[in-house]
């Protein structure tokens, strides 16, 4: 057995495991203030990365204003869609609403191909390059950037959700809506909010994800991996996504490096599975108790 | 229309078998979790009679029907049907045996028209297998246009919903949807009939009609009763036996007149305070629904 | 304009068609489909088997998805297992083309049976992620277990015979693959007019009070996935013998949500919904090439937007239908019925 081996895979899987949790957060975050299961998360993140790329790319503006505008532009897709598509979903079943999101992230592939052609493309480089070694293990720098960025993210959430008065909104809203609503908070805004700010961090973690490994039209399946950290960490549970993210990261990178890349997938949908006969809510995921 | 149609088997004068009740709840205690729903609750109800469960609201009435019905598992204790253990047969099992409610939250199937609601209270009965309903004519065919006429005889016409069968469930008035639950208990070819709150926010005059057809129901297909309700009127007019629940305990049981001047019944809806004045609304049937 | 009917028996009050006018156009119908592949040109035979193809799948997904209510993102995988058993019993056994479709049906079945294991405890949109992994799963073994499945390059089967004729065009192919879909759907629509399609709508409405009325809950779930990954089956079937190659590339999860949103459009919890669903959804990437077909002249690489627009639209047409026509095709349908039955006195 190599150790430095399984210590620079388990590094760099725990790397990839913080975008997990970073994108499995902004899934959360609008499961729990809206109940929408948003299967389009993958695609806004690669919307993210292309958006990025065209201003830093595309029209050559400097790093930090292209990041600013990013994000800029995915709070406002939040908003538009809430308002446009979900809103008028309001009492449908969840099933439907799940579909929208489905269509919604058909449309988004189908739009950045149209713009941007369907061969991968390589983001400007922006984050630091050299060689990164913990003890003496290998990591790469820019997975440490990422996973370091994403790491300040959910600190900052965190905190946001416990002192703020939208965080405050927000987790009232996610515990009953009518009494929420009763109480004063406006509820719709505090859709538009997570809606807002779900897609402002679902953008980050795609110019992230884009740095490392470049973007295409088919890195929504990010969105795949991130479904399944969701639904075994819980769907609601913000901290079922932080433990799932990390661990799937961890999972993946090792079903990868010792037994091949086709196992990835297998691993992680088998992990799935597994959870779910033993948990069906996930590992923290809220158990509703039905009545007659 | 009924009455020249022989009753249903089993279902004999109340004379020949009075001696088994056809429902013997046996020291039935139900914990979710620390809370005591169900604490040794013991009564029977005899054959061919009307008997009421009463008591203030979260006394465990309702949990009581679930236990009986096999919802829920009772921790302790067991319950007879007709002479025979049902505790280890699931819900679907004790409603093939002749068990048939209705619930309080009428929960009728609002995707199916009342002709399809009440067909499926005979489902347990039916015998057509899947290749038989894949090409339906046949066995099929003949089973479901014996249902139809049966139903249509014996219950449609009996409790005077024939101007709405093919209407979708949905778009009917609450008492008739709760006339349409009692009909579908009724396919269920009841040998007791459960029914939870069946007069609840119904005015006068439905309630009356509702009084009416619970005891044609029992005179004319010999089914026993099994009656939780709040409506002080109905339960001391057409109850042959009453019992009281409260704290998950029952605190009194008798006919409904000792019932109505037992003081710790009166203690129970009321509290405390003016109890002479609660015995005379009690009696008189208006102490209903403010009870808490 | 036309006026209820009065009906004399009960049967003929729970006919599927009901009134002498429904029953003729049932009969031009079956006239039509009969004398189609003598009337229309190759592509036009060519598309008739493919949409009846997506047809039947589509029915099966109703089945679990519109009528039982449980969203399932497998369907495409089980017509892969339908595929690679057809593919496989004709390439190494030789049984005769009937029993093929109806052991792929059966193997798919019983994988759809597997899948449903869970769903009693799993519920809703879990149930509906765990079908995905059913999927990746099972995508897994058909690129994974070379023995049977032939690996990534698949298996390739001569084409398929039925009483010594063999089947290797399209319009031979149509007389089997449109009889069976006819069947199929004809099964389906007689499913809900007795006690297990009555089961299958209660669990969907209220499943736990389906229980205390007499209905075993994992039986019918369970029911409700084989039945739907038996249509699943046979539709993969016909699919292998119509285009005679399956690779694990041939059923990706796209196409189960193809069904999905064919399901969707159509109308979900409905037979016709489904039929017109599949139809449109197939049709519509067809029209699309035609539009960029004429427009080629005028727009440079007109075939190159060919692809993402049909991925938009296809996105498109889900969330439109969602939003605006929730009920799909068949409320359409009915609508414009409605009309002609009142017209001229109301329009």
């Amino acid at each position: 057995m190599d150790w430095l081996f399984l210590a620079e895979v388990s590094l760099a899987g725990i790397g990839a495991g913080g975008l997990y949790a970073l994108t499995g957060l902004a899934f959360v975050l609008i499961y729990k203030a809206t109940r929408v299961v948003n299967l389009a998360i993958g695609e806004i993140l690669m919307l993210g990365g292309y958006v990025f790329f065209g201003f830093a790319a595309g029209l050559a503006l400097p790093t930090w204003l292209a990041i600013l505008l990013t994000l800029a532009v995915a709070g406002l897709f939040g908003g538009v869609v809430e308002r446009l598509l979900i809103r008028p979903m309001l009492g449908e079943s969840p099933i439907s609403v799940f579909m929208l999101t489905i269509g919604l992230g058909s449309i988004l592939v189908g739009v950045v191909e149209l713009l941007w052609g369907a061969n991968p493309l390589q983001l400007p480089d922006y984050m630091p390059n050299t060689p990164l070694f913990i003890g003496e293990a290998y990591v790469s720098a820019k997975v440490a950037t990422a996973f370091a960025v994403a790491a300040v993210t959910v600190v900052a959430f965190l905190l946001l959700f416990r002192f703020w008065r939208g965080g405050v909104a927000l987790r009232a809203t996610a515990g009953d809506q009518a009494a929420a609503y009763s109480m004063g908070i406006d509820v719709p805004r505090v859709f538009s909010l997570a809606w807002v700010i779900a897609c402002i961090t679902a953008a980050a973690s795609g110019m992230l994800v884009g740095a490392i490994g470049g973007i295409s039209p088919t890195m929504g399946v990010f969105g795949l991996s991130v479904l399944v950290v969701v639904i075994v960490g819980g769907l609601d549970s913000v901290l079922g996504a932080m433990v799932a993210g990390l661990f799937i990261g961890l999972l993946e990178a090792l079903t990868g490096a010792f037994l091949g890349g086709e196992f990835k997938m297998l691993a992680t949908f088998t992990l799935l599975v597994a959870v779910l006969v033993v948990r069906p809510y996930g590992l923290f995921g809220t158990h509703e108790i039905e009545r007659l | 229309m009924a009455s020249n149609v022989s009753p249903l088997p089993k279902a004999g004068p109340p004379a020949s078998a009075a001696a088994v009740p056809a429902l013997a709840v046996q020291d039935v205690a139900l914990y979710f979790g620390g809370l005591r729903a169900l604490d040794g609750v013991t009564f029977s109800a005899a054959q061919g009679s009307v008997t009421s469960v009463i008591g203030p609201n979260g006394a465990g009435k309702t949990s009581l029907f679930n236990t009986i019905s096999g919802f829920y598992k009772a921790n302790t204790g067991s319950i007879r049907f007709f002479g025979d253990s049902v505790d280890r047969l699931h819900a679907p099992d004790r409603a093939k045996l002749g068990m048939a409610r209705t619930f309080q939250n009428i929960a009728l199937f609002r995707g199916m028209t009342v002709l399809d609601n009440i067909k499926l209270g005979r489902h347990a009965h039916m015998e057509t297998s899947l290749l038989d309903a894949l090409w339906y004519f046949g066995r099929a065919r003949r089973e479901e246009m014996e249902l139809r006429r049966e139903i249509e005889e014996r219950i449609i016409d009996f409790l005077e919903i024939d101007h709405i069968r093919n209407a979708p469930v949905a778009a009917l008035s609450y008492g008739l949807q709760k006339r349409v639950e009692l009909a579908r208990a009724l396919a269920m070819k009841p040998r007791i009939l459960m029914l939870d709150e069946p007069v609840a926010g119904m005015n006068r005059e439905e309630t009356e009609d509702m009084a009416r057809f619970i005891l044609d129901v029992k005179e004319e297909w010999g089914v026993t009763i099994l009656m939780v309700e709040h409506d002080m009127g109905m339960v001391m007019d057409i109850s042959d036996h009453v019992v009281v629940l409260n704290f998950g305990q029952v605190i009194a049981q008798g006919e409904p007149r000792e019932i109505s001047n037992n003081p710790e019944v009166i203690a129970a809806y009321l509290g405390s305070g003016d109890v002479g004045d609660l015995r005379a609304r009690v009696q008189q049937g208006r102490g209903r629904r403010e009870v808490a | 304009m036309r006026i209820g009917a009065a009906k004399q028996t009960y049967a003929a009050d729970e006919a599927l068609f009901d009134t002498t006018v429904q029953r003729a156009w049932l009969i031009g119908l079956f006239a039509l489909l009969a004398v189609f592949p003598f009337m229309a040109g190759p592509y036009w035979v060519y598309m008739a088997c493919l949409v009846a193809i997506n047809i039947a799948s589509a029915t099966g997904l109703n089945i679990l998805t519109g009528y039982t209510g449980l969203v399932s993102l497998g369907q495409a995988a089980f017509m892969g297992v339908g595929a690679y058993t057809v593919a496989w019993l004709e390439v190494n056994v030789g049984t005769p083309l009937p029993l093929n479709l109806i052991l792929g049906g059966v193997v798919a079945g019983l994988a759809g049976m597997v899948v449903g294991v869970p769903s009693l405890r799993v519920k809703g949109l879990y149930l509906a992620i765990a079908t995905i992994a059913a999927s990746v799963i099972l995508h897994f073994v058909f690129s994974h277990w070379t023995a049977v499945t032939g690996g990534v390059s698949g298996l390739t089967m001569p084409p398929g015979s039925l009483f010594g004729l063999t089947l290797d065009e399209p319009h031979e192919l149509y007389w089997v693959i449109v009889p069976v879909t006819v069947l199929m759907v004809f099964g389906a629509a007689n499913l809900f007019r007795t006690r297990i399609g009555r089961a299958f709508i209660a669990i969907r409405d209220r499943d736990i009070s389906a229980e205390v009325l007499g209905i075993r809950l994992l039986r019918f779930k369970l029911l409700s996935f084989a039945l739907s990954s038996f249509y699943a089956g046979v539709a993969g079937g016909l699919w292998v013998y119509f285009f005679r190659v399956v690779t694990p590339e041939s059923f990706p999860l796209v196409m189960s949500i193809f069904f999905l949103a064919a399901i969707i459009v159509g109308g979900m919890g409905s037979i016709l919904g489904a039929i017109l669903g599949a139809a449109f959804m197939t049709m519509v990437p067809e029209a699309l090439k035609l539009v960029v077909g004429w427009m080629s002249p005028w727009v440079p690489d007109a075939v190159a937007l060919l692809s993402p627009v049909r991925t938009i639209v296809f996105g498109g047409l889900i969330v439109l239908f969602l939003i605006f026509e929730p009920q799909g095709l068949a409320e359409v349908w009915r609508r414009v019925r409605r009309f002609f039955h009142l017209w001229p006195f109301k329009t």
